[in-house]
């Protein structure tokens, strides 16, 4: 399993004496979709943020392409190619939908310590984020003040944004959350047109959504992963359907 | 350098700490319980030590007048909190400083045009004067011993208050999660109200308490409130306890290091040196203890969990 | 819709020039033709009055960039004036009064003083930054009050100006005023390139969203600390021009309700623009003087006026004027 490109080994954390997250081990392939699933406050967002660098993890480690980057913060492991995106919507809303991924291209196109010269016309910028926006579909949009999007649009720019940062590995939270029905329809081909070229960790409520996307699904409950494997496995598991699915499915 | 004056120095600087305790336990309390920056708290101590002097002076009695500053300073606190603070809670930090340093820009000229520009001066309350010996050549004043006293006591009475009753239990609940105590049906307004008046209270009692020792004059809060930021810094914010441990050692730090800093000093390099040095150095000391306090610990010593 | 697709839009539809441009054009304008217009009046008494109003500009203009652009309440900018104006007194008392000397002693001394404070200061966030800002600056104050070899507690009235590599013309006060005027401009010039870099636009970015900085890869303690160091420098600029302009070092200019008064400033102007930061300050001090024309105790007119201003009018002046539909983008 060396050709693992992100791996978690035992990683815990702890809020006081309450385990949000428990001995979670994990392998993501290069190029997979893995989906986590699992209950409301299964641990599923903290994951991510000890992931991502947001929270510190408590113990066990993190590997990105064989390197350890369980010390870094949040920031380098973005220039190592680990991006996330966050649950709740998380833009600039007061910066033109083009700047909020300028900027994101920015971080990684040279120095940022430039004190001349207006970034906002730098070309070279610019023409990467017009790409990611494009790939989003939000080209049109690109003048806006991201504030003023619908809630949808934001989702589809905060994809954007992620995409310029260039990731191996995307780390997806919840990116349907609070779309409608087609909204949501938009999303899922965005990710669905994602697949195969990167590495997507994909939290998500919308079950219909996470089977028909994954190429791998883990179940996380309390804290810990109870099941991994394709989509049908997971749909037989029985632990599955008895802890997670429970009486709905039977 | 006698050890005598190290014991009195030592009881001053205690003195100094106690002052500070009473002003910052109300401040860390409305930080941390309101999330709200309050620069007036500094001439709330101010008016406190005016409204004794003038009751005193009427009465011409120390507690009566005492008593009296302090309803009146808990009133004007009330009518404060009512006119001003309570439209200040949910905006930034950046309205709520402008906001009050406009309240102190008034209330320094206020006082300037009431009771003029000159300190005045408080008798010491008759059965509180002359000295008392501790030990062989040390002699302190009783006035000043009933300071560290009454301090003392209400610390003591504060820290139960916090620790053990309901209203104690709320305010604590409060600077942990303020929007959870109030999703919990406590009228979170009133408490408001409550922590502010009893923290306008307790800095007119410390102005009160100060006013026959220290000049009475405008603007006298407004170093001392710089110091109170400290000892909040260094407790952390909406620590009780931790507002009284970092008060009496920044009292201790400051009066020590100003009286004998220059001498230890001498002991490293010559003299006159030192004593430049050291006179340069002391007033800083309290600020360097909290940069180092800060750099290994940066929400204080007692950090409140959130 | 006849424009390729892999056209790039500019931020916003850029407004007319003069939309954009007009207000600190006019402003620059009026700063340059004062001393000729003040020649047929009280002379001396409006161009120190001018004078000092812009050397304040700067000073709210420094603090505009870590305050409205930032987003960081810093409580304690007056201290940058002290150790501008400290270096040009130290030296001066030791017989230098050299401006090519004096000048990058002050800068470098405010710089060093930002950087060691900042660095403690930006560990921290929200009620914890103002409060220790607050305190590094009632630091440096106390410093100033216990240099006794330099005046303590009264300060020190400089011998002269400071010389232009060995030429006294500062000693005219015209020519003092376009010096002045002069660093304002640069100020704002080197100001508005930083605030529009791609340096700006991360500081700016953090502003409204510091989690999502980090998330797109920003570290952003080492950019904001690099703006409250730029901020504190250009502010010894103005307190290197304080000096001589009043003849005088004192730690009266380091006080914290000065500092208090430079955020009042910044906040009368109208937060993030730098022209309002200028204009912020010009309200400010041309008020102080008219309000204390009228009485010695105009603070209690100003104060409840501070608390209204806060409490009803947000945006400040320049927020008062775009209600009015008059100029200024941010």
């Amino acid at each position: 399993m060396s050709s693992a490109i992100l791996r978690l080994e035992h990683l815990c954390k702890n809020y006081g004496a309450l385990a949000v997250t428990e001995d979670v081990s994990l392998a993501l392939r290069e190029n997979e979709l893995h989906a986590i699933i699992g209950p409301n406050g299964a641990g599923k967002t903290t994951l991510i943020h000890q992931i991502s660098g947001l929270a510190p993890s408590d113990s066990g480690r993190i590997l990105l392409d064989g390197k350890e980057i369980t010390p870094l913060s949040m920031p380098e492991r973005v220039h190592r190619g680990l991006v996330r995106s966050f649950q709740i919507t998380s833009i600039l809303p007061g910066f033109s939908v083009l700047e909020n991924v300028a900027l994101a291209v920015q971080a990684h196109e040279g120095s940022s310590f430039r004190f001349f010269g207006r970034a906002a016309a730098e070309k070279k910028l610019n023409e990467q984020a017009m790409a990611a926006l494009a790939e989003v579909g939000l080209a049109d949009r690109a003048a806006r003040r991201a504030g003023l999007l619908s809630h949808g649009e934001k989702r589809q720019l905060e994809l954007a944004i992620a995409l310029a940062a260039k990731p191996k590995v995307l780390l997806l939270d919840e990116p349907l959350a609070g779309t409608g029905p087609e909204e949501s329809e938009v999303l899922v081909a965005l990710l669905r047109s994602l697949k195969g070229r990167i590495t997507i960790l994909l939290i998500e409520h919308d079950m219909d959504a996470v089977f028909s996307l994954a190429d791998r699904i883990s179940v996380l409950v309390y804290g810990q992963i109870i099941a991994t494997g394709s989509p049908a496995e997971i749909r037989e598991n029985r632990d599955v359907r008895v802890a997670y699915l429970g009486e709905e499915v039977v | 350098m006698s050890l005598t004056l190290l014991y009195v120095q030592t009881l001053n600087g205690l003195q100094l700490g106690i002052l500070l305790f009473l002003i910052a336990a109300g401040l860390t309390l409305v930080f941390g319980v309101m999330d709200f920056i309050n620069l007036a708290h500094g001439v709330q101590y101010m008016v406190g030590a005016y409204l004794a002097a003038m009751f005193a002076a009427m009465t011409g009695s120390f507690f009566l007048g005492l008593v009296l500053a302090l309803a009146s300073a808990l009133v004007f606190g009330l009518v404060l909190e009512f006119l001003v603070f309570r439209h200040l809670y949910s905006r930034d930090h950046l309205d709520q400083v402008l906001a009050t340093f406009g309240i102190i820009l008034f209330l320094n000229q206020a006082v300037k045009l009431i009771w003029g520009a000159a300190p005045l001066s408080v008798p010491i309350p008759d059965v509180l004067t002359g000295s008392v010996r501790l030990m062989d050549g040390l002699l302190y004043p009783v006035y000043r011993l009933a300071i560290i006293g009454s301090g003392l006591a209400i610390a003591l009475g504060l820290g139960i208050l916090v620790s053990r009753t309901r209203i104690g239990m709320l305010v604590r609940a409060g600077a942990t999660n303020a929007p959870m105590v109030s999703a919990l049906g406590v009228d979170i307004g009133k408490l408001f109200m409550i922590v502010f008046g009893f923290g306008a209270m307790l800095a007119g009692f410390a102005g009160a308490m100060v006013a026959p020792v220290l000049s009475v004059e405008p603007g006298m809060g407004d170093n001392l409130l710089i110091l109170t930021f400290v000892v909040i810094v260094i407790g952390g914010i909406g620590s009780v306890r931790g507002a009284f441990i970092a008060a009496i050692l920044v009292g201790l730090v400051d009066t020590l290091g100003r009286s004998f800093g220059p001498a230890l000093l001498a002991a490293i390099m010559n003299p006159s040196a030192a004593s430049q040095a050291g006179r340069a150095l002391a007033p800083m000391l309290i600020y360097i203890l909290m940069a180092a306090v800060l750099f290994f610990r940066p929400a204080g010593l007692f950090p409140v969990r959130k | 819709m006849e424009k390729a697709v892999t056209h790039i839009p500019e931020t916003v539809a850029p407004p007319a020039f003069i939309r954009r441009e007009g207000v600190p054009l006019i402003l620059f304008a009026l700063l340059l033709l004062a001393p000729f217009v003040a020649r047929f009046f009280a002379e001396s008494y409006l161009l120190a009055l001018f004078s000092r109003t812009m050397i304040f500009a700067i000073a709210a203009l420094s603090l505009d960039l870590i305050l409205g652009y930032g987003a960081l309440v810093s409580f304690g900018h007056a201290a940058f004036l002290g150790f501008g104006a400290y270096g040009v007194g130290i030296l001066a008392a030791h017989g230098v009064s050299e401006a090519s000397l004096q000048l990058p002693l002050a800068l470098a001394s405010s710089a060093l003083f930002a950087l060691v404070t900042g660095a403690l200061s930006l560990r921290t966030k929200g009620v914890y930054f103002i409060m220790i800002t607050l305190a590094f600056g009632q630091m440096a104050f106390f410093l100033a009050v216990s240099l006794a070899a330099y005046g303590g507690d009264d300060g020190m009235t400089l011998p002269s100006r400071s010389r232009l590599f060995g030429f006294d013309v500062l000693e005219d006060d015209r020519a003092l005023y376009f010096l002045i005027l002069l660093a304002l401009l640069g100020s704002y010039l080197v100001s508005r390139a930083i605030v529009m870099s791609r340096f700006g636009r991360v500081i700016r970015g953090a502003r409204e969203n510091p989690q999502r900085m980090a998330a797109i890869g920003f570290p952003l303690f080492r950019y904001q600390l690099t703006m409250y160091v730029i901020a504190g420098t250009m502010c010894g600029l103005a307190g290197f021009l304080l000096a001589n302009q009043t003849g005088f070092v004192s730690p009266a200019y380091m006080t914290w309700q000065r500092s208090g008064e430079l955020i009042v400033m910044v906040v009368l102007g109208g937060l993030g623009s730098l022209h309002g930061a200028i204009l912020g300050a010009a309200a400010f001090l041309l008020l102080e003087e008219w309000l204390s024309g009228f009485t010695e105790h105009w603070k209690m007119i100003f104060g409840p006026f501070l608390v209204l201003v806060v409490l009803f009018a947000r945006g400040g002046l320049l927020g008062a004027f775009r209600r009015l539909g008059i100029g200024g983008a941010r």
